[in-house]
Parts: structure tokens; C-alpha cells; sequence
């Protein structure tokens, strides 16, 4: 029942995307080429999900809890850092040069183009690298005073990098 | 400056359905629905995985329902290089580990839980894309 709902959440979000335009990086590149060819529609799939997840989130959140789990797992950390802004700033040129960004490119799989296989091993390439240099680096480039949940042990470096608390969930 | 496809309307309604999933995967599994969270969990931790490929399984079935109900797959034109594509995946790939997350996670539900972490990281990532189609459109492609 968790995973069939799962699913079609999944699902939904998939549609919006092929519907939106948010899978098509021409249209994507479109929208930042405010000096050449611009299309203005991306604002408009924002603006649209935006207002309905701050709506929903405000009924849902007010609930217990959710339907499956025993808890909302909200992010907590608040601080904006230099490491936010840089990696922001890295997948914003990323993001300008290939016209993919991770919640388009998913989707954007299931019409089996070779392109969107390509970006998306890129992609997870770039994610492997990030956690490599995390693993053998990791206590050099911590934030200071990061999220309290991901602090390091003082005596060593990190030996995973965790992705947020792991509830003892049945699938 | 030329206006160029405009869809407002059906990028609106798309617009709707992507908050939609997002609040459904709030009520139903408490998470965030960011897809490099989703993703990089999916692949990489330990437990609690296999929702994550539920979702990553409905996602890539976007497209074939989209199929079904129009009768035509999304439009996906691609064009930029392959290299372009390899190197934005993998800077995209490097830049939503270290960001944290990306349209999704911080862009959609972030802004919507008024988080000034995600209100910073998608000032960023906005300005820097724009940036970079310029100079990549104008600058370097003349």
C-alpha cells in the first residue's frame, strides 16, 4: 500500500513534469535566454507548484503525522552557507550548459532518449565524486557548525555521509 | 528580445500537478520531494530504500501516461552537444550534492516551507543558469 502510493505520487509528479515543459531543455534554456529566444513559461510551473505545495503543506502539516511513517522528516538546518551557495552555483551552471536539472531529467528517462541516459550517468558521475571527496576529505570541508545532525566525530573524518535519519519503516 | 513557445496554461497546470505531488509525498511518507534527495538515497544509503524507487519508478512512468492521455510523448529537444550534456550532468551532479538539493527540493518545496536556506540557494542556482545561457548563447556562441 506504502509503495503503491508512493508510486503514484511518483507518478503525478512525472505527468506535471512531461506536462510542464520542465522535461524539454530547450524549452528549459528558453526561459534563462532573457537576451535572445526567451519563454517565459517556466515561471508559470513554478509559480503553479509553488502556491499549491505552500497551501498543501499548511493543511498537511498540521496532521499527526503522515499516512505511512511516524514522523515528518523536515530538514532543520536553517544556515545559509558557503557550501549552499557554491553547490548551488556549480549545479546552476550545470543546469545552463546541459538544460537538465535532476526532477526533469528523471521523468524525462521514460521516453528512453539516449541523451537523457547520458546526462543523468553524468549526473549520478557527479554525486559519486561529491561523496568520494565527502568520505576521504570530509573533515577538512565541513561547515563549521553545520547541521547538527550531520556533525562528524571530533576524532576522525566522516566515514559516510548521511541522508538524513533513517526511520525503522516497513516498505 | 524575442518571445519564443509560450505555454502558460499548460506550464501552469503542470505547475499544479508537481506541487501536488509534493504535498501527496508529505501526507503519505513525510518527506521532502526533492529528486536529488530522492535519488541520491535511492542509490547510495543504507536502509530505507525502497520507497525512494517507488517514487523514482512513478516518476520516469511520467511520460507514457502523458502518452496515453494525449497521445504524443513529451517533447524532449535537446540542443546542446554530447559533451555539454556531460559536463552539465556531472557539474549538476557535483553542484545539487553540495547545494543540497535543486528545483525540486529547494525550488518547489523549500520556497514553500519559507526556508531561508532554500530562498538563498535558489537565488544562486537561478542566477547562475541565467548567466551561464548567456555566455554560453552570446558570448561564446556569438
Amino acid at each position: 500500500m506504502r509503495l503503491l502510493s508512493v508510486y503514484l505520487v511518483g507518478l503525478v509528479f512525472g505527468l506535471g513534469i512531461s506536462i510542464s515543459g520542465m522535461a524539454n531543455p530547450e524549452k528549459v534554456l528558453n526561459f534563462f535566454d532573457v537576451a535572445g529566444t526567451w519563454d517565459p513559461s517556466l515561471a508559470f510551473v513554478m509559480g503553479g507548484a509553488v502556491a499549491v505545495a505552500f497551501a498543501g503543506y499548511r493543511f498537511v502539516l498540521r496532521r499527526p503525522g503522515p499516512t505511512f511513517d511516524h514522523m515528518f522528516h523536515l530538514p532543520q538546518n536553517r544556515r545559509v552557507d558557503a557550501k549552499l551557495l557554491a553547490g548551488s552555483a556549480v549545479f546552476g551552471v550545470g543546469w545552463g550548459i546541459a538544460g537538465f536539472c535532476p526532477g526533469g531529467a528523471i521523468p524525462a528517462l521514460g521516453t528512453g532518449r539516449i541523451e537523457v541516459i547520458l546526462f543523468t550517468l553524468a549526473m549520478i558521475g557527479g554525486m559519486v565524486i561529491a561523496r568520494y571527496i565527502n568520505t576521504h576529505f570530509g573533515a577538512r570541508l565541513q561547515t563549521p557548525g553545520g547541521p547538527a545532525l550531520h556533525q562528524p566525530a571530533a576524532h576522525g573524518p566522516i566515514t559516510q555521509a548521511p541522508k538524513g535519519p533513517a526511520p525503522n519503516t516497513n516498505s | 528580445m524575442e518571445i519564443v513557445n509560450f505555454t502558460p496554461i499548460t506550464s501552469l497546470f503542470g505547475g499544479l500537478l508537481i506541487g501536488l505531488a509534493a504535498v501527496l509525498l508529505m501526507a503519505s511518507v513525510g518527506r521532502i520531494m526533492g529528486a536529488t534527495g530522492i535519488l541520491s538515497a535511492a542509490i547510495f544509503a543504507e536502509d530505507d530504500r525502497m520507497w525512494r524507487w517507488a517514487l523514482l519508478a512513478g516518476m520516469v512512468s511520467g511520460p507514457a501516461l502523458y502518452l496515453l492521455i494525449t497521445g504524443n510523448w513529451p517533447e524532449v529537444t535537446v540542443p546542446v552537444s554530447t559533451p555539454a550534456l556531460l559536463l552539465g550532468g556531472l557539474l549538476v551532479g557535483l553542484g545539487v550534492s553540495y547545494g543540497s538539493g535543486c528545483t525540486s527540493g529547494h525550488g518547489v518545496c523549500g520556497l514553500a516551507r519559507l526556508s531561508p536556506r532554500s530562498l538563498a540557494a535558489v537565488a544562486t542556482f537561478m542566477a547562475a543558469t541565467a548567466l551561464t545561457v548567456y555566455v554560453v548563447r552570446h558570448v561564446l556562441g556569438g
